[in-house]
């Protein structure tokens, strides 16, 4: 079963056409490499990164999500084995109930398994948990040669595939370790920041460590003196004598409802400078100045985003896209300077996330090392380009990097500049796929392949 | 590929020493390192573009392409593409050619029409096929407000710049579904090799500002542009002139 379709990223920019299949079983994948033609072959999830790895022109994407098969969760050992189409919102609502919790969860749960492992995926709790590829034990990856591998983290090309962007291969199956919880809610506080000093100064006092997750959002429309001014949201599971009694009955549930799908009516001037302004004035004002232990659930705490199905038709059709960077301990000086500059610029974010990475892991393209990531967003509008590339140079000049799963403009050369280690996954990857097999929209733009 | 924000890798060009074409290449060149083809006859002036898109931080490949060879073309075209993925192909080769003698001078007229309409349809046909194939890219095609309504003075150039506008235009609705952008560009007079000794008409402009507005254009997916701008309002009211109107006009 094959089509020929148009495929964009979650930023809804550069799109491309390119074969479609949908492989049911791993036997359908095995055929699918090696019957791909000189264009080659990516494995493409939910489509949540926000640039082109998950879309090849002219060649063969593999939609992985008919292959979403739970095959067991050991809820003694919290071993969880699945398929690599199997969402982490799949994942959750089978391994809640058992007690157990995916122990790395982006900022939305409609992202499968593979792409969890191929972008190497980190959460508000990278300072505790590191990110999604040091809680896989193994994988099954279908090689270029037709071949299905079962890697540990001891092989070379396991670590060249958490955060590989699917270019060593297909997941086709993998076990997720997952941790134990008491319940499916966050005991969180909360606290407003005036300014970005007094963000920086909480989120560095030693404060930071004492909960399990933790992450800031911060305006880049004010200016002056309440520049970077933030909501600083911590939290931790609860555990059962923690909730209120009328939580403890089912201190399990999963309370993740999807509000609204947004249609695709709007048009592409709507996201401003003016509409982003009130946005953050309202996301400031409606966060308390100080608030200990609210019990939140998930929605509310972590993915707010996940109410709303297709929330980035908003941007409309120009798109938009995401600018997630980080910057080593010590660089915090550019990082003020980066928000300074959004804030003088034409260009306008709304949605911004400060967070603390903790320590980086063997993989040689992950993307968390520590320090600072920062998120933010921007509509696609003219000169966006220059001013992406002026962030560029203050983020590599620091010592920073891009996060491929949401890079969608850089240079090969830039890319390169963040990541030191890149000839070394280039080597491990080009010898498990001598004749480019695997490849993608981003990894001719970055000449990752 | 063409990035989020519209930066491409790779540019060909067809009419490899086009000034416009030269500057818009360089205007891409001016924002990322680019792998360009010239495609144009060997010539000092081909290598003198070469040399200065090669000044510009390009890397430059050239592929020998005769207008008038029109059984040559899918297979310049096929070259063209042999050294990896075209993001952005420039169809900008055409004679303005001197219209007293082109209505009375079949050789000349002929000439014109093989060169601007013929040799521009043939090679569109095979620009789309090649960007199907890889399942991405721009075409950007020089038209000319010329060919928007044709003048006593000029209707030879302007009949043939007319024709391969409709094709163009037709090809940006064909291609649309392919996920692949068309588009025509309709630049009044421009200062150039082409228009040189000629007196300039109103709204007379540069390749560099003919460069930028392409430039914008492929950026952000535009179908159709006028350079300058404002000619699209002017050509609108011309075009809607009666003949009696338009024939006493100064233009």
């Amino acid at each position: 079963m094959s089509s020929t379709e148009t495929l964009r990223g979650w930023g809804r920019t550069a799109p491309t056409r390119a074969r479609v299949l949908r492989p049911a079983t791993v036997e359908d994948v095995t055929d699918a490499v090696a019957a791909a033609g000189p264009r080659g072959i990516v494995a493409r999830g939910l489509g949540r990164s926000y640039g082109d790895p998950a879309q090849n022109a002219g060649g063969t994407v593999l939609d992985m999500t008919g292959l979403a098969r739970v095959h067991s969760i050991d809820a003694e050992s919290g071993i969880a084995v699945v398929d690599g189409g199997v969402s982490l919102d799949t994942l959750m609502r089978e391994a809640l109930p058992l007690g157990l919790w995916v122990p790395v969860l982006p900022g939305t749960r409609q992202v499968t398994v593979g792409g969890a492992i191929g972008a190497d995926v980190h959460g508000k709790n990278h300072h505790t948990k590191g990110s999604f590829g040091n809680h896989v034990p193994w994988l099954e990856l279908v090689t270029a040669d037709g071949q299905v591998r079962r890697l540990t983290p001891d092989d070379e090309l396991f670590q060249a595939t958490v955060g590989g962007m699917g270019l060593t291969g297909v997941v086709t199956r993998a076990a997720v370790r997952l941790h134990r919880t008491e319940s499916a809610y966050f005991v969180v506080d909360t606290d407003r920041t005036r300014d970005l000093d007094e963000l920086m100064g909480l989120l560095t006092d030693g404060s930071d460590d004492r909960y399990g997750y933790s992450a800031a959002w911060f305006d880049t429309t004010s200016t002056g003196a309440a520049l970077g001014r933030a909501v600083l949201t911590r939290g931790s599971l609860a555990t059962l004598d923690q909730l209120p009694p009328d939580r403890r009955a089912d201190p399990l549930r999963f309370d993740a409802p999807q509000l609204l799908r947004f249609p695709d009516v709007f048009p592409s001037g709507l996201a401003n400078r003016a509409t982003l302004r009130a946005f953050s004035e309202l996301w400031y004002r409606k966060a308390p100045k100080r608030q200990r232990g609210a019990i939140q659930n998930i929605t509310a705490f972590y993915q707010v985003l996940d109410l709303f199905g297709d929330w980035n038709r908003v941007y409309g059709r120009r798109g938009f896209l995401q600018y997630q960077f980080g910057v080593p301990f010590g660089a915090e000086d550019t990082f003020r300077r980066i928000v300074e500059k959004i804030a003088t610029s034409p260009h306008a974010s709304g949605l911004n996330v400060l967070k603390r990475f903790g320590d980086g892991n063997a993989a040689p393209l992950s993307f968390p090392q520590p320090g600072w990531t920062i998120t933010v967003d921007f509509p696609i509008a003219r000169g966006l380009h220059r001013f992406c590339d002026e962030l560029d140079e203050l983020v590599h000049g620091a010592g920073g990097r891009l996060y491929l799963a949401k890079e969608s403009r850089t240079s090969a050369a830039t890319f390169r500049r963040g990541y030191p280690r890149f000839d070394e996954w280039r080597k491990i990857r080009d010898g498990a796929d001598p004749t480019g097999v695997f490849t993608s929209d981003m990894a001719r733009r970055l000449e990752l392949t | 590929m063409i990035d989020a924000v519209g930066n491409p890798q790779s540019v060909l060009l067809m009419g490899g020493t086009s000034d416009i074409g030269l500057a818009v290449v360089e205007a891409f060149a001016s924002d990322r390192p680019l792998r360009v083809v010239l495609a144009g006859r060997p010539s000092p002036r081909l290598d003198a573009a070469r040399a200065r898109l090669e000044r510009a931080g390009c890397a430059v490949e050239t592929v020998e392409f005769d207008a008038r060879a029109l059984d040559t073309h899918a297979d310049v075209v096929r070259k063209a593409f042999a050294g990896g993925d075209v993001d952005v192909a420039l169809v900008a080769f055409g004679l303005l050619g001197d219209n007293e003698r082109a209505w009375q001078d079949v050789d000349a007229a002929v000439e014109l029409a093989q060169v601007n309409y013929t040799a521009a349809v043939s090679v569109g046909v095979a620009l789309a096929g090649r960007m199907r194939e890889q399942g991405h890219g721009a075409i950007v095609a020089f038209s000319s407000v010329a060919g928007e309504r044709a003048r006593r003075s000029n209707f030879v150039y302007g009949s043939t710049k007319a024709g391969m506008d409709a094709f163009y235009t037709g090809l940006t609705e064909a291609l649309r579904p392919e996920g692949i952008t068309v588009t025509v560009v309709r630049p009044g007079f421009v200062h150039t090799r082409m228009t040189e000794g000629l007196p300039p008409a109103p709204l007379a402009t540069t390749p560099e500002a003919v460069a930028a507005a392409v430039v914008d254009a492929v950026r952000s997916r535009r179908e159709q542009v006028w350079a300058p701008a404002p000619l699209r309002g002017v050509m609108s009211v011309l075009r809607h002139l009666p003949r009696a109107v338009f024939r006493r006009l100064p233009v």
